[in-house]
């Protein structure tokens, strides 16, 4: 495998950690966990008729996206406090690649669950976390609005959906191809 | 004075009130009736669009005071057009059958200040029921504003099959805001 530079002085490189830290990855797993669920049901609970079933799965879909929300914050101040390992040996380009699809990812992981549930404030719908909480209005019942929302939350979805397939193609293409770390170190970690 | 003479008619079960004189009619710009149910604990507005009536009170005559609202069945609106559809049908409202809700006093008494309370009969997709309704009457400029809410119970009239009570609460409010 050629050598190639890393982008931070060899210094700074050293320093840094070989592996994520368990909650990083427990954090990381979690997330694809919902991601896939609320994605799945979201794409599908729409073409339901009007039943009962779809009532549910729509206050499922938004639980699922308020947890989303929240793990997202925890997710990124605990990216910002605790340091990733260093980058796997790769050409240039798709070192950049691959960091410019995790701030996408990071982007649409805070963006896609606001959307919807903004859209659900502007259709009257507010949102009841697990049925305990309700949470706060972010705009005012509003039927336009609640229609350029809804376009938006679907249309930003399916482009999270589009940039985790990529994402998880890249991992497995390291994984198998090139066989280096990339994947294996989400499934190790360490201790702090 | 509230005295002036009043012919009720009852034709194929609607009520209309056809007032010589007396308040005015329920002016339905400024007023509104707001349904509120709720679905996995989630509360959600349904305003009706469509009512007309009137509400008769003085003070010093509770006994000559009426209260009669007509509720156009079908004016729900829950803000989707699905929803809309869905709630007009047989299970739910059944606005082709019943376009129109009621509610007629029979005995009005008074309270302090501007409150007091109003007895009468709601028909509901043909069922009916007896309630006594908290009203607090104010004044907006010179028009009077009677504000008070009612609970119902989906089951009793009929709204919604059952295989819906485990998403959707029984109980509904119904909450107006009524300017003469």
């Amino acid at each position: 495998m050629p050598d190639y530079a890393t982008a931070a002085p060899a210094a700074v490189e050293a320093a840094r950690p070989r592996a994520y830290t368990r909650t990083a990855v427990a954090l990381h797993w979690v997330m694809t966990v919902l991601i896939l669920s609320g994605f799945t049901l979201g794409a599908n609970m729409v073409r339901l008729g009007m039943t009962p079933l779809k009532l549910r799965l729509f206050a499922y879909h938004k639980w699922i996206g308020i947890t989303v929300l929240g793990l997202v914050l925890i997710r990124g101040s605990w990216r910002l406090t605790h340091a990733v390992p260093q980058d796997e040996p790769m050409p240039p380009w798709q070192r950049s690649a691959a960091h410019a699809v995790h701030g996408v990812l990071y982007a649409l992981m805070l963006a896609v669950p606001l959307l919807g549930w903004t859209y659900s404030s502007a259709s009257g719908y507010p949102v009841v976390y697990l049925k305990l909480w309700q949470l706060p209005d972010l705009v005012p019942k509003n039927a336009q609005l609640a229609q350029v929302l809804v376009a938006a939350h679907t249309y930003l979805a399916w482009t999270l959906a589009c940039v985790v397939v990529l994402h998880a193609a890249a991992a497995l293409k390291h994984h198998f191809f090139d066989g280096d770390a990339t994947l294996r170190r989400m499934w190790s970690w360490r201790r702090s | 004075m509230r005295t002036s003479a009043r012919v009720w008619l009852a034709t194929a079960g609607l009520i209309s009130l056809a007032a010589a004189a007396g308040d005015p009619a329920i002016n339905l710009a400024s007023s509104s009736i707001v349904a509120t149910f709720r679905q996995e604990n989630v509360p959600v507005d349904a305003a009706f669009k469509g009512f007309s009536g009137r509400v008769d009170y003085d003070p010093a005559h509770p006994a000559a005071s009426r209260a009669i609202m007509q509720v156009t069945t079908a004016s729900l609106d829950l803000g989707s057009a699905d929803y809309d559809s869905e709630v007009r049908k047989h299970d739910w409202l059944d606005s082709s059958a019943y376009p129109v809700a009621s509610f007629v006093s029979s005995a009005v008494s008074a309270g302090a200040g501007g409150h007091f309370t109003t007895t009468g009969t709601l028909t509901l997709k043909g069922r009916t029921q007896t309630l006594t309704v908290p009203v607090t009457m104010s004044r907006a400029d010179t028009a009077a504003v009677f504000d008070g809410t009612l609970e119902i119970s989906r089951r009793y009239f009929g709204i919604g099959s059952p295989d819906w009570n485990g998403v959707l609460d029984d109980k509904v409010r119904v909450k107006f805001h009524l300017v003469e």
